[in-house]
C-alpha cells in the first residue's frame, strides 16, 4: 500500500505548515523563557502571523489549487479570508496584551491556543472535503473552549466554557450526522464530488434534505443564528474580554467560509435548484436572528452581552446576502456573485467593527477592573473626547448609519435581498435595524449626555490607543471610500466560484 | 462647466470642523473666532453659486461628477438647479448666525458645539446638492448624528428623550426611503442617478408604494400632521442654535425631498394622492394653528407655528401650478429667515431669564426697546404682514390654491387670521404692557453681536418682502420645467 503513496503538494498549504511549526517553537520558547520573558511568546506569535501573511501573499497566484487528494483547496477566497483572519488575530493580540498581562493570563498556553484556533480557522477556510471542514472546525472549537476557560479560577468563565463545550459538541454532532447522510446518498465526501452528484441527480432527495437540515444547524451554531444562538450571550459575557474579542471576530470569517463552501460550492444543485431548500432555512433564521438579536440587546446592561446580541443580529443581516444568490432556482452569475460578495463584505466589515467595540471595552478596563457595564461608558466624552468619538463611530457604524462602513455593508446585503425578490424581508430587516439603532444610540447617549461616574484616567497603553484609533478611522475611512474593499470582495468571489 | 463650488460648500465647513475640535474647548476665544472664520468662509464660497447662476436654464448647474462606488454604479454627483440653490445659500448664512448666537451662551464644550454645527452645515449642503440617490441618502442620514448630539448634549432638562425621539422618528422614515431607492436602482437597470429616475417609466402600483415610502420619510422631516410630534419636543429641548438650524434648514429637507423625488419620479401617484397631502396640509395649517394658540411656552408656540407654515409649503407643492409651487419655495426660504429669527429672539430672552414661559414675561419693551422692535418686526413677518417675506409666500400659495379649488384656498387663507392671532397675542403678552416682574425690570437690551445677528435677518426678511424678484427669478425656469415634467404621465 505504501507504494501508492504520493507525496502531496505542500505548497498550497504552506501557511498552515509554517504556523504549525512555529507553534511548536512558541511552546518551546515559553517552556524555556516563559517564567522570565513572557513577551517572547507574544512577540513570536505576532511574528508567526505576519510570516503566515507573507507566505499567503507570496504563494497567492489567483489560481484554484487542490491538494492532499482534493481535501484542501487554495483559491483567492481562501487567501483573502486567511489574510483577514491574520489581521484580526494580530489586532486581537495587540488589543489584549495589557489586559491579559494585568490579569496574569498572558501565559504561553494563551498564545499557543490562539495559534491553534487560527490554524483551525485556516483549515476551515481551505476545506474542500467534509472531513477537512470538520477537522478545522474541531481544532478551532476545542482551542476556543480552552481559551474561554483560561482564567481557571473565574467561575463565570469556567461555566461559560462548559456551556460552550456542551453546546458546541452537540452542534458538532449534528454537523457530523448531516455529513454522514450526505455522504451516504451522494457517495462522496468531497465538496466537489457532492456538487457533481447533485448535478447528475444521483442523490436521493429525502436523505439529502434531511442531511442538509443537520448541516445547516451546525453552520447556524457556528454563526450564532437563532435558534442556535443560546451560547453566544453567555460565552461573550463569561469569557475574559480579550477572548470574547477573539471569538467575536476571526471565527466569523471561518464560519462564513464554511457556509459558503458547504452550501454554495457543494449544495447548489443543478442550476441552483437545490439551493431553495437551504435558502428557506437561512431566510427564517436570518429574520429571527435580526429580530431577536435587536430586541434582546435593548434589555442588556452589560456591554459584552449587548454586543453578543448585536452579533446575532449582524450575522442575520449577513445571511440575507448569503441566501440571495439563487433566484427562483436560477443561477445568474452576476446576481450570485453580487449576493455572496455582499455577505463577504458584511462579514469583513463586521469583524472590523467588532474588534473596535471590544477594543473600547479593553481600553476602559484596567488592572482589577472590568469595564463591562454600559454605565462605565458614562461621560466618556469628558474623560477622553477622542475615544468617545471613536466609540461614536463604531456604534453608528454598527447601527448602519452613514458615512460608516456598517451602512454600506447593510446597504449591500439589502440590495442583494431586494434584487432576489425578498423586498418584504428587506423591509422587516430595516425596521428591526431601527429598533437596533436604539441601543447603539444609548451608548452614545451615555458617553455624550451623561456625567462620568468613573473619573479615573484611561490607563491603556500606547499600542492599544494607536490601534483603536486606527480601527475607528478605518471604519470611517472605508465608509467614505467603500469602493476598494467592495471590489476586492467581488473580485475574490468572481475568481474563486 | 466643471466647478468645485459645491464640493467647497460641503467640505469647507466639515473639514473646518476638524481644527475646531482639535483646539479643544479650553481655548475659547480661538475656538470662537476659528469657527466664525470657517462659517464665513463656508458662506463666501456659496456666493458664486448665486452670482454665476444662469437663471434662464432649467437644468442642473455647477455639476460635479466622479465615480464613487463602482459596484453599485454610485457616483459623487453634485449639481443644483433654481430650486435647490437658494437653500445652500440660506443654510450657509444661517450657520454663520448660529455660530454668532452661540458665542457666549455656550459654556460647556464649546469646541464640540461649534464643530457639530459646522459639520451639520456641510452635510445639509450635501443633501441639497446631491444628485445621486445613495449620496443623497448618506447625507440625509448622516445629518442626524450631529443634531442628535446637539440636542442631547446642550439641550434642556428633557433633552435625552427629545434627542432619541428626534433620531428614531427620522430614521424610521429614511429607512423606508432606502428600500425605495434600492428598488428604483434595480428598476432603472442599475442607476442611482436621480435625473435618470426622473425619466423612468413606472407602473401605478409601484408608483404608489414608492410615493408612500418617500412620503413617510419626508413627512416626518417636514413634519406633517400626524407625524409632527417630535418637532415640539426637539425644539423645546434643543439649544437656541439647534432650534434655529432645525427650523430654518432641517425642516426644508423634507419639503425639498418632495420636489426632488416624489413629484418628478412618481408624478401619477403624486396626482392621485394629492388630495391626501392637501388634506394633511390643511389640517396642519388650521388645526396646528389652533394648537399654537394655546401654548404657554414660547418655543413650543413657534414650533407649532413652523408646522403650520410648513403645511403651506406642502400644500403649495401639491396643487401643481406655477404660482403655488413657487410660492411654496418662497415660503420655505422666508420661513428659514423668520423662524430662525423667532428662535433667536426667544434665545435672547432665555439667555437672560432662563425661562421660555410666556407668563414669566411682560413689558419687555420697557427694558429692551431695541430688541422689542426687532421681535415685533419678526412677529409681523411670521404672521404674514405685507412688505415682509412671510407675506409673499403665503399670498402666492393662497392664489395658487384658489386657482386649484376655491375652498382649499379659502381654508388655507385662514392662516392669515390664525397666524396673526397666535403670534401677535404672544408678542402682546411678552413685549407690551407694564413690566411684568422684577426679573423683567432688570433685563439688559441686546448688545452689538445679538443686534448684528437679528439685524442681518431683519434685512433679509424686509428685502424679500419688498422685492422678491431676485429670489423668484432664479427658480422660475426650474419650477416651470418641473411642472411640465409632472404633467406628463409616466405610466
Amino acid at each position: 500500500m505504501l507504494n501508492n503513496f504520493v507525496m502531496p503538494d505542500l505548497y498550497p498549504a504552506a501557511p498552515e505548515i509554517f504556523l504549525l511549526l512555529m507553534s511548536f517553537l512558541v511552546l518551546f520558547v515559553d517552556l524555556v523563557f516563559g517564567a522570565t520573558h513572557r513577551w517572547m511568546a507574544a512577540m513570536l506569535t505576532v511574528i508567526t502571523l505576519i510570516g503566515c501573511a507573507a507566505i499567503t501573499l507570496v504563494t497567492s497566484d489567483g489560481q484554484t489549487t487542490l491538494t492532499f487528494s482534493n481535501m484542501f483547496v487554495d483559491d483567492l477566497l481562501a487567501d483573502f479570508l486567511k489574510l483577514m483572519t491574520y489581521l484580526a488575530v494580530i489586532m486581537m493580540l495587540i488589543y489584549s496584551r495589557q489586559y491579559m498581562a494585568d490579569r496574569g493570563l498572558d501565559k504561553g498556553e494563551f498564545y499557543v491556543l490562539v495559534l491553534y484556533a487560527t490554524l483551525g480557522m485556516m483549515v476551515m477556510i481551505s476545506a474542500a472535503n467534509l472531513l477537512t471542514v470538520y477537522l478545522g472546525l474541531e481544532l478551532m472549537s476545542l482551542s476556543l473552549y480552552g481559551l474561554v476557560a483560561i482564567d481557571r479560577d473565574n467561575t463565570r468563565a469556567t461555566e461559560a466554557a462548559m456551556k460552550y463545550f456542551v453546546l458546541g459538541a452537540l452542534a458538532s454532532g449534528l454537523l457530523l450526522y448531516g455529513m454522514s447522510m450526505i455522504y451516504g446518498t451522494t457517495g462522496s465526501l468531497e465538496i466537489g464530488g457532492i456538487a457533481q452528484a447533485l448535478y447528475h441527480g444521483q442523490a436521493e432527495k429525502p436523505v439529502l434534505v434531511l442531511g442538509l437540515v443537520f448541516l445547516v444547524a451546525g453552520i447556524a451554531f457556528k454563526l450564532g443564528l437563532v435558534p442556535f444562538h443560546m451560547w453566544i450571550p453567555d460565552v461573550y459575557h463569561g469569557a475574559p474580554t480579550a477572548v470574547t474579542m477573539f471569538i467575536g471576530s476571526a471565527p466569523k470569517l471561518a464560519a462564513f467560509a464554511m457556509a459558503l463552501r458547504l452550501l454554495v460550492y457543494g449544495l447548489l444543485g443543478r442550476d441552483g435548484e437545490f439551493a431553495m431548500h437551504w435558502q428557506q432555512m437561512l431566510l427564517i433564521m436570518a429574520v429571527l436572528s435580526i429580530g431577536l438579536g435587536n430586541l434582546a440587546a435593548i434589555a442588556q446592561t452589560n456591554i459584552k452581552r449587548m454586543l453578543a446580541y448585536s452579533a446575532i443580529s449582524h450575522m442575520g443581516y449577513m445571511v440575507l446576502g448569503l441566501m440571495s444568490g439563487v433566484v427562483d432556482g436560477q443561477v445568474d452569475p452576476f446576481t450570485a456573485i453580487n449576493a455572496y460578495s455582499s455577505a463577504l463584505y458584511y462579514t469583513v466589515a463586521y469583524v472590523l467593527m467588532s474588534l473596535g467595540a471590544f477594543g473600547m471595552v479593553l481600553l476602559l478596563s484596567r488592572s482589577g477592573y472590568e469595564a463591562e457595564n454600559l454605565e462605565d461608558f458614562k461621560g466618556l466624552n469628558k474623560r477622553s473626547p477622542w475615544f468617545a468619538a471613536m466609540m461614536l463611530i463604531i456604534m453608528f457604524s454598527m447601527a448602519g448609519i452613514p458615512f460608516f462602513i456598517g451602512f454600506f455593508a447593510k446597504f449591500a446585503v439589502l440590495l442583494a435581498a431586494i434584487k432576489a425578490g425578498y423586498t418584504a424581508v428587506a423591509v422587516v430587516a430595516v425596521m428591526f435595524s431601527l429598533i437596533g439603532a436604539f441601543y447603539y444610540l444609548r451608548v452614545v447617549k451615555l458617553m455624550y449626555f451623561d456625567t462620568p461616574v468613573d473619573s479615573a484616567p484611561i490607563a491603556a497603553g500606547l499600542d492599544l490607543r494607536v490601534l483603536l484609533s486606527l480601527n475607528g478611522l478605518a471604519i470611517a475611512g472605508f465608509g467614505l471610500f467603500p469602493d476598494a474593499v467592495m471590489i476586492i470582495c467581488t473580485t475574490t468571489l468572481m475568481r474563486s466560484l | 462647466m466643471n466647478s468645485q463650488l459645491l464640493s467647497l460648500a460641503i467640505w469647507v465647513p466639515i473639514l473646518g470642523a476638524v481644527p475646531v475640535f482639535w483646539i479643544g474647548s479650553e481655548r475659547r476665544t480661538l475656538v470662537r473666532w476659528l469657527s466664525l472664520a470657517v462659517a464665513v468662509a463656508g458662506f463666501l464660497v456659496t456666493i458664486p453659486l448665486y452670482t454665476d447662476f444662469d437663471s434662464t436654464q432649467s437644468g442642473m448647474q455647477f455639476v460635479e461628477q466622479a465615480p464613487w462606488i463602482t459596484r453599485f454604479n454610485t457616483q459623487y454627483l453634485l449639481g443644483v438647479d433654481g430650486i435647490s440653490m437658494p437653500f445652500i445659500l440660506l443654510n450657509s448664512l444661517i450657520t454663520v448666525l448660529v455660530v454668532l448666537a452661540g458665542w457666549e451662551v455656550i459654556e460647556d464644550k464649546q469646541a464640540q458645539y461649534m464643530g457639530a454645527f459646522l459639520i451639520m452645515s456641510g452635510l445639509m449642503n450635501g443633501i441639497f446638492s446631491a444628485l445621486d440617490g445613495v449620496l443623497f441618502y448618506v447625507f440625509f442620514e448622516a445629518s442626524l448624528i450631529p443634531m442628535y448630539i446637539i440636542i442631547g448634549a446642550w439641550g434642556g432638562p428633557n433633552r435625552v428623550y427629545a434627542a432619541f425621539k428626534f433620531f428614531l422618528y427620522t430614521l424610521l422614515g429614511s429607512l423606508l426611503m432606502l428600500v425605495a431607492l434600492i428598488w428604483l436602482f434595480l428598476e432603472s437597470g442599475g442607476s442611482f442617478n436621480i435625473l435618470d429616475w426622473h425619466q423612468l417609466r413606472i407602473g401605478i402600483v409601484p408608483q404608489i408604494l414608492i410615493f408612500i415610502a418617500f412620503l413617510v420619510s419626508f413627512a416626518v422631516k417636514v413634519p406633517m400632521w400626524p407625524v409632527h410630534t417630535w418637532l415640539p419636543d426637539a425644539h423645546v429641548e434643543a439649544p437656541t442654535g439647534g432650534s434655529v438650524v432645525l427650523a430654518a434648514i432641517a425642516l426644508k429637507l423634507g419639503a425639498y425631498g418632495f420636489v426632488r423625488f416624489s413629484l418628478p419620479i412618481v408624478p401619477d401617484a403624486s396626482h392621485q394622492l394629492a388630495p391626501l397631502i392637501i388634506t394633511l396640509s390643511l389640517i396642519a395649517v388650521i388645526y396646528i394653528g389652533f394648537v399654537a394658540l394655546v401654548q404657554t411656552d414660547m418655543k413650543k408656540l413657534i414650533a407649532y407655528s413652523s408646522i403650520s407654515h410648513m403645511g403651506f409649503v406642502t400644500l403649495g407643492f401639491f396643487i401643481f401650478n406655477q404660482i403655488g409651487v413657487e410660492g411654496a419655495l418662497v415660503q420655505m426660504i422666508s420661513h428659514g429667515f423668520v423662524s430662525a429669527a423667532m428662535f433667536l429672539c426667544v434665545g435672547v430672552m432665555y439667555d437672560r431669564m432662563h425661562s421660555r414661559m410666556i407668563a414669566d414675561y411682560g413689558g419687555v419693551v420697557n427694558t429692551m426697546p431695541k430688541f422689542a422692535a426687532l421681535f415685533v418686526f419678526f412677529a409681523m413677518a411670521n404672521s404674514g404682514l405685507p412688505a415682509t417675506s412671510g407675506f409673499v409666500g403665503e399670498f402666492m400659495v393662497i392664489l395658487g390654491a384658489i386657482k386649484f379649488n376655491f375652498w382649499v384656498g379659502f381654508a388655507a387663507a385662514t392662516t392669515l387670521i390664525l397666524g396673526a392671532a397666535y403670534t401677535l397675542w404672544m408678542v402682546k403678552r411678552v413685549v407690551f404692557g407694564e413690566v411684568g416682574n422684577a426679573h423683567v425690570a432688570e433685563l439688559k437690551d441686546i448688545g452689538g453681536r445679538e443686534f448684528l445677528v437679528l439685524g442681518v435677518l431683519a434685512v433679509c426678511v424686509l428685502a424679500m418682502g419688498l422685492y422678491p424678484f431676485p429670489f423668484t427669478e432664479v427658480m422660475h425656469a426650474s419650477v416651470d420645467n418641473l411642472l411640465k415634467h409632472v404633467a406628463v404621465s409616466k405610466l
